[in-house]
């Protein structure tokens, strides 16, 4: 239960991050399943920028080498939580 | 004495609406120094001197829409006394006492604003306007309809006069990703590198020795560029595109460059550019990156004679000593003016590209 709430919290903090790059971006709409970068339209730079906000706030460290199992919006939570543990 | 206009910044401009003056009569000036904001359709642009020189008067007031050449400002040269000339009295500001005292709280020179009350008389909410934080830009959408109209006047330009050739080259990128990964290794997040940082240090240097590619068109003739000011292609979010330069590309690390690639973006979707940025690039690179598409073969932006695309780096199928292997590469083109180049020496351009990318480490 306690996990349930602190994904919710993850995610909501992840999205405001995100919302910093994109500020369009309407969370609805937003599938934790799909592609992400793809989703919101993020460039290489946007992406960067997006990785830096979470290292920053979360107080993650994600080597460039992890780049690649960040797919989908679930992928990210599910990466940071196990940073985080 | 000399007269500061209204440049050109870039093809897509004929007319710029003055926002505001960043000096006033009897500032000394320095070449370079931003002395007004001009809004184009594409965002709101610092405008720089590119002399030194005194404020002498001031031409334009804020609010007005201007074209592209009008003097907005004269100068005295460096050493240069007024003489005879004296600046036109400002005319004393017909001002509400009430809009005077508000105005001097908040620090609006009250002189400079065009007043909205009678006779021109500048009112209470003229200085409550002027003291207010630049709008925003306008509505998104206005916005979107106006640069999507300026983009396609500046494209369908380059299509009716610019003779383009394409050419692509497939290159090999697995040593530069391989650099990049290992430079990266040891570096906290904030000073990782991309590698479009890479291909526009590559194609600067490739530039030095293909002169064609780099410069101006301009009243019939071709005018080198004496550096390479290299035009990124920033997609901004919602729609539409902005090519700003990093300067003297050649002469800076790649530390520095992604350091100025990143202020570049950020000041672009944040709608705050220097005139320079806007009106000096000499080629232009676009890249689709890693999510986009295959290859691109762009459109010049006048009056510059070339661009140079880049597709995304994916794992491809390459033969090599005759064996096939699954390598990153990417494909680069290269669109060129063939009034000022022909596909022979485009090619060996493209050669010298893949080339550079092969040895990251001198980059």
């Amino acid at each position: 239960m306690g996990s349930t709430l602190d994904d919710a919290r993850l995610r909501a903090q992840v999205i405001g991050i995100l919302r910093r790059i994109a500020p369009e971006l309407e969370e609805g709409a937003l599938s934790d399943d799909r592609p992400l970068r793809r989703q919101v339209d993020l460039d290489s730079m946007d992406w960067l920028n997006f990785l830096v906000g979470i290292s920053r706030e979360l107080a993650v460290d994600i080597p460039e080498a992890d780049y690649g199992r960040l797919v989908t919006l679930a992928d990210l939570i599910g990466y940071l939580k196990q940073r985080r543990a | 004495m000399f007269e500061f206009r209204l440049p050109s910044l870039g093809a897509d401009m004929d007319a710029g609406k003055l926002l505001e003056w960043t000096v006033k009569p009897g500032d000394a000036v320095r070449k370079g120094q931003v002395v007004a904001v001009v809004d184009t359709a594409k965002a709101a642009i610092d405008v720089e001197i590119w002399q030194d020189g005194t404020v002498f008067e001031l031409l334009v007031e804020p609010g007005e829409r201007i074209p592209v050449g009008t003097v907005l400002a004269t100068l005295l040269e460096p050493g240069e006394q007024p003489g005879e000339l004296r600046p036109r009295p400002p005319g004393r500001a017909r001002i509400s006492p009430a809009a005077r005292k508000r105005a001097e709280a908040l620090g609006v020179d009250a002189a400079r604003l065009k007043g909205s009350g009678a006779g021109g008389a500048v009112t209470l909410a003229d200085v409550e306007a002027a003291a207010a934080p630049r709008p925003a830009a306008e509505a998104g959408r206005d916005r979107q309809a106006a640069m999507r109209g300026v983009i396609a006047a500046a494209m369908s330009r380059a299509k009716r006069e610019i003779p383009h050739y394409y050419l692509l080259e497939t290159i090999p990128m697995a040593r530069a990703q391989r650099w990049l990964a290992q430079a990266n290794e040891g570096r906290p997040i904030e000073r990782r590198l991309l590698m479009a940082v890479l291909q526009i240090k590559a194609v600067a240097l490739a530039l030095a020795e293909y002169p064609e590619l780099n410069g101006h068109f301009r009243d019939g003739r071709f005018v080198p560029g004496a550096a390479a000011h290299v035009g990124v292609a920033i997609a901004m979010r919602g729609g539409g595109l902005v090519a700003p330069a990093l300067h003297d590309v050649r002469a800076k690390s790649l530390d520095q460059l992604m350091g100025e690639l990143a202020d570049l973006v950020r000041r672009t979707r944040a709608g705050s550019l220097r005139s320079s940025e806007i009106a000096d690039p000499t080629v232009t690179v676009t890249n689709l990156g890693d999510e986009g598409v295959e290859a691109v073969m762009g459109v010049i932006y006048p009056p510059q004679v070339a661009l140079v695309g880049f597709g995304r780096v994916a794992l491809r199928p390459w033969v090599e000593d005759g064996a096939l292997l699954a390598l990153p590469t990417v494909v680069a083109s290269l669109a060129a003016d063939h009034r000022v180049s022909d596909g022979h020496r485009g090619a060996l351009f493209l050669a010298e590209l893949r080339e550079r990318l092969q040895h990251p480490e001198e980059l």
